[in-house]
Formats: structure tokens, C-alpha cells, sequence
């Protein structure tokens, strides 16, 4: 039955019409979303005792970090299940991923660098959070690039699904990057098991403005991959 | 108003990260639109050439 399911939205016709008809919701929801988050993060929440209102970049700085880590995730066991079982649709979600993922990690690097100047005196510090964070971005490059390079587009998805699985292994390292080593960049307030360490009035938006960039995500993947289907 | 602008002194870093990101995440689906209608003009150029042919 589910096998089934699996079938039939992998055949590229279903997929494209399915996706035409769920893109429209998708991005109202996306919308609401942001709206929501927007307002709470630039407006509601009070301002931090020791940042001021600098802290509200960590309304786009932890949610584009948050998806740089998920899309990179999305995209290696996407481009396993193309590697293994040879469907075209896995493939097609795998590299539509990266350019998404890249933007975002470059995101994450910018207004990291952006927050940083003013709280930490400086653009950018070679600890173990950012330089694993700047790796992940040069993996998403070479991913983007080594497709791009390769003129067979099935061979090409196999060297990307295998170079994005070995890189895999550098999203554990980011996460606990702040805890192995003695890091400028905090420790994890949100992605930990215990009380999140952040007020509730600061902690809603920065959750809306997540679920909004996971759902533009999925609006960014499904335009790509539609175009893809048509190589 | 002016003090949102403002952010407390922190205009320019605040501001400048929300604009970037406001710019990169809309070029991300800007970009994919404009694709599509591209691919989907050649496909209809093409059925046309194969009708005359």
C-alpha cells in the first residue's frame, strides 16, 4: 500500500501536477507564517537586557542555520535513495536542494557576521561553529558545482548523492561544535535536551519564523524540481 | 517609529541581515519562475516546429 504511494508520486507526471496544486497553499501558509514571525521578532519581543535590539537577527540567523543543516540532511538521504533504488525523483530533490541549502548557509554566515561585529568586536572568528558552518557552505558549492560540471545528468546525480553522504558526517560536528570545543559562538539554547534557555516571548517567533523557512523551503524545492523533471 | 528604524543603534546590522535575506529568499523563487515559463515556451516553440515539419 505504501509501496504503492511511493510509485505513484515518483512518477514525474503525478508529481508535477500534485505539486501544482499544492503550491498555492504552500506559500499562503508560508506567508502567515513570516507574517507572524516578522511581527513578533521586530515588534513584540522585548529587547534583550544586554544586546538590545541587535538580538533580533537571531529572528533569520537561527532559522536559516536551522534549514542549512536540514536541507543538507534532506539532500544526502535523498541522493542515497537515488544511489540505491535509481529514482529519477530523488535525484531531482537532492541537487534542487542544494542551491536552496547554499543560500541559506551563506545566510547564516552573514548575519552571523552581522551579529557578531557589534556584540562579539568582529566579522567573523575561526572557531569550531563557524568554520564548520563555512565548510558545509563550500560542501553545498561543491556539490552545485560538480553536477554542473558532469554532462550526463544520472551519473552526475550519483557523484553528488555520493559526495553529499560524505559530508554528512559534518552536520553532527556542527551541532555539537560548541560543546567539543571552546567556541566564541554560544552553546545551544533551542536544539538540546532540556528547557529551551531563552524567555518564552523571545522563543515564539523565533519557532514561527523556523516553520515559515522549513515551508519556503518546500515552495523553493517544489518550482526547482519541477523544472528539473523536464531535463 | 523611528525607534524601530533605529534598533536601538543597531540599524545597519539588523537591517542589512534582514535585507539580505529578504533579497536572496525572493531571487530563490523568482529565479525557478522564470525558468519554468522559459522551458515551458521552448517546449511550445518545439511542438510548433514538429507540427510543420
Amino acid at each position: 500500500m505504501f509501496m504503492r504511494f511511493i510509485y505513484k508520486f515518483s512518477s514525474p507526471p503525478y508529481f508535477y501536477a500534485i505539486s501544482g496544486k499544492m503550491l498555492p497553499w504552500l506559500s499562503a501558509l508560508f506567508l502567515v507564517l513570516l507574517g507572524y514571525g516578522l511581527y513578533g521578532g521586530l515588534v513584540t519581543a522585548p529587547a534583550d537586557y544586554q544586546q538590545g535590539d541587535s538580538f533580533r537577527i537571531i529572528y533569520v540567523h537561527v532559522p536559516a542555520a536551522w534549514m542549512s543543516m536540514f536541507i543538507y540532511v534532506v539532500m544526502a538521504i535523498s541522493g542515497g535513495i537515488g544511489l540505491v533504488w535509481r529514482i529519477k525523483l530523488a535525484e531531482i530533490v537532492s541537487i534542487s536542494s542544494a542551491s536552496v541549502g547554499a543560500s541559506f548557509t551563506f545566510l547564516a554566515l552573514v548575519t552571523g557576521s552581522l551579529w557578531g561585529k557589534p556584540m562579539w568586536g568582529t566579522w567573523w572568528v575561526w572557531d569550531a561553529r563557524l568554520t564548520s558552518e563555512l565548510l558545509l557552505l563550500f560542501l553545498y558549492l561543491g556539490v552545485i558545482g560538480l553536477y554542473s560540471g558532469i554532462e550526463d545528468k544520472r551519473t552526475a546525480s550519483r557523484a553528488v548523492a555520493i559526495l553529499a553522504l560524505v559530508g554528512v558526517v559534518n552536520i553532527p560536528i556542527i551541532h555539537y561544535s560548541v560543546e567539543w570545543w571552546n567556541t566564541l559562538h554560544q552553546g545551544a539554547t533551542v536544539t538540546k535536551l532540556d528547557k529551551p534557555s531563552i524567555h518564552i516571548d523571545m522563543l515564539i517567533p523565533l519557532l514561527f519564523m523556523a516553520g515559515a523557512f522549513k515551508v519556503y523551503y518546500l515552495v523553493a524545492l517544489l518550482f526547482r524540481s519541477r523544472n528539473e523533471l523536464f531535463e | 517609529m523611528s525607534e524601530f528604524f533605529a534598533m536601538g543603534g543597531y540599524a545597519f546590522y539588523v537591517w542589512t541581515a534582514y535585507g539580505l535575506t529578504f533579497v536572496l529568499m525572493l531571487l530563490g523563487i523568482i529565479k525557478p519562475l522564470l525558468t519554468n515559463k522559459q522551458i515551458l515556451r521552448s517546449l511550445i516553440l518545439k511542438r510548433k516546429r514538429e507540427k510543420t515539419s
